[in-house]
């Protein structure tokens, strides 16, 4: 029974197939990463070989380190990301549990009402948000962008998230309210905890759009101390597009932080996108 | 009797997320499409109707640039319908299979691009197919097919392709994750069902689990539309805001960032930038609706 379905040319083929597209999925990183530990002329004129005793070199890096000031643009990348996903779990688990526990006039309205954004670009509406951040002096500050992301991830948030508390037991809350407590009380002492793993999918999701965004960031905070790491390493890699090693060293930076988030969380990403969280 | 009293809370829980989200994306979403309604003239703004859309639409100069803006973001959609979709489902089949060993590994790996900023995938191809650093032309040399290296990026006829072809790579673990998702909601008693009917491997595919997975499919169809027509990072992070050579890599949304902030000799135009912001709402209206109406509902369901 089952014969056909794993024959050993069969499984060959595939395990064929899939290397072959993880190849083509890591090369270009592969060879980016290589290189920026390399001299220049071993750039040129051996791309493909790992950096040796010869060919090391860390001119790239230093050039960054002297000319770019990455470590305040992974500042401000982490400072825009960690409030905004802070904000959208709050808010969108404080609107979830109003959706999902109470009965109210027009809560299908209001379900409806933030859904609409999970299909329309919040990018649209650029015009409009950098006339509105100019008037209330909110350009070129980390909020500007904070504010966006928020208002960005909030929908599939809220989504998200209501499907998961309708699940939380009505018994559980009872008996909170039986004992007193206050509905504040019972949803963040309660209910948040239980609904964790859905937040931590929720905060997933929206952690790399954020971290990679080049629009509002060109757009609402270009200004040299509000630059996140991507606008940042964009605006490095177009004035140094001649020199080979700090543009490759650049890349590699922007690289590794992704990487290594990429490595703590692909467990969670991989089980959240899964588990069918979106539908 | 007193008439329950109003709970409060709800709107203390409501308040924050309807709030930020009001403030920040719905109320300037129409406000860009009031202000394509207006115009400047001598530093005041004046009410114009419809003119903007006019002159985006009819206005030789204008009309040329968006129809080329739209006719490559078609473009730039196709490829992805029928390249990263057909792909991401392929991958998506393999890695479902029941008992492949490393599987998770190939998931993870072939994930990577998708989480790297544009800015890096960009650039990181930009170096790539260079000719002067020479990585592409030595592979193909080495397979014997050096005679096919152009410097794609730099040629009109090929940019847009290759453009989409790069983000294809950056974004196929995205539909095949989804797909591989719904792959693996299929009960093994139907599969072992059409065994006992003879049908197994690739007419399993074909004729089980592919009409199976059509939701997911029209899903990632839908998200691959709004993505495409609200794409911009790419094209500026590997051929900047004139999206060279000779526009010919141009966007909505490289020509909506163009026309909004202005570029070398030309100067910004916010309200123009809302006419153009206006036809891309346009179009992913009218596609999300396509789908929400046309295709969604009509698609079958089975109970699983």
């Amino acid at each position: 029974m089952n014969k056909a379905r794993h024959n050993p040319i069969n499984t060959a083929a595939m395990h064929g197939a899939l290397i072959l597209y993880t190849l083509i999925a890591l090369f270009p990183v592969f060879v980016i990463l290589i290189n920026s530990f390399k001299s220049r002329r071993a750039i040129f004129r051996e791309p493909l070989a790992l950096p040796n005793a010869d060919s090391f070199s860390m001119i790239g890096y230093e050039t960054v380190m002297k000319q770019g000031d990455f470590f305040l643009y992974f500042q401000n990348s982490m400072i825009v990301t960690v409030a905004s996903l802070f904000f959208i779990l709050l808010f969108g688990a404080m609107a979830a549990y109003a959706l999902s526990e109470y009965q109210f006039k027009g809560n299908l309205v209001m379900g409806l009402y933030l859904a609409l954004g999970i299909m329309i670009p919040i990018r649209i509406g650029t015009v409009a948000i950098l006339e509105m951040m100019v008037a209330t002096g909110l350009v070129n500050t980390l909020w500007a962008l904070i504010l966006v992301y928020t208002a960005q991830g909030l929908p599939l948030a809220v989504f998200i998230l209501s499907e998961f508390m309708r699940q939380v037991s009505d018994d559980l809350k009872n008996a909170g309210r039986i004992d007193g407590l206050s509905e504040y009380t019972i949803f963040f002492r309660l209910v948040l905890p239980l609904v964790r793993p859905a937040m931590a999918t929720v905060a997933v999701f929206n952690m790399i759009p954020i971290w990679n965004d080049l629009w509002f960031p060109l757009i609402l905070a270009p200004a040299e101390e509000t630059k996140t790491l991507t606008l940042g390493s964009q605006v490095f890699i177009g004035q140094f597009v001649t020199d080979w090693n700090a543009v490759l060293s650049a890349l590699s930076m922007a690289i590794l932080p992704v990487l290594i988030l990429y490595v703590i969380f692909s467990r969670q990403l991989i089980r959240g996108i899964t588990s069918g969280a979106v539908k | 009797m007193n008439r329950p009293r109003f709970r409060w809370h709800i709107v203390v829980f409501l308040a924050p997320a309807v709030l930020v989200y009001t403030a920040v994306m719905i109320f300037p979403l129409f406000n860009t499409l009031r202000l394509a309604l207006y115009t400047e003239i001598d530093q005041s703004r004046v009410f114009v109707g419809l003119q903007n859309f006019q002159t985006l639409f009819f206005d030789p100069i204008w009309s040329e640039q968006f129809w080329n803006a739209l006719g490559n973001n078609f473009w730039f959609f196709l490829i992805h319908m029928l390249v990263q979709n057909p792909i991401g489902i392929a991958l998506a089949a393999l890695l479902s299979h029941p008992r492949l060993r490393f599987s998770a590994l190939y998931r993870s790996a072939i994930f990577i691009p998708t989480i790297l900023s544009f800015v890096i995938v960009g650039f990181a191809w930009k170096l790539i197919l260079s000719p002067i650093w020479g990585i592409a032309p030595s592979m193909l040399d080495a397979v014997g097919l050096k005679s096919l290296f152009a410097p794609w990026l730099g040629k009109e006829e090929y940019a847009l392709t290759t453009l989409a072809l790069i983000s294809v790579w950056q974004f196929v673990g995205i539909p095949m994750m989804l797909i591989y998702a719904a792959l693996l909601t299929i009960p093994e008693e139907i599969l072992e069902a059409g065994e006992i009917d003879g049908i197994t491997g690739a007419s399993a595919f074909w004729k089980i689990k592919l009409p199976l997975i059509l939701p997911s499919i029209g899903i990632i169809s839908i998200l691959t539309f709004v993505g495409n027509f609200n794409a911009f990072d790419l094209i500026y992070a590997a051929q900047g805001a004139l999206a060279g050579p000779d526009f010919s890599t141009d966007i909505l949304g490289t020509f909506m960032y163009r026309t909004f902030f202005g570029f070398q000799l030309q100067l910004g135009d916010p309200h123009m930038g809302s006419a153009i912001a206006g036809a891309m709402f346009a179009i992913i209206l009218v596609g999300v609706c396509i789908y929400l109406f046309g295709i969604q509902t009509r698609m079958r369901r089975y109970q699983m």
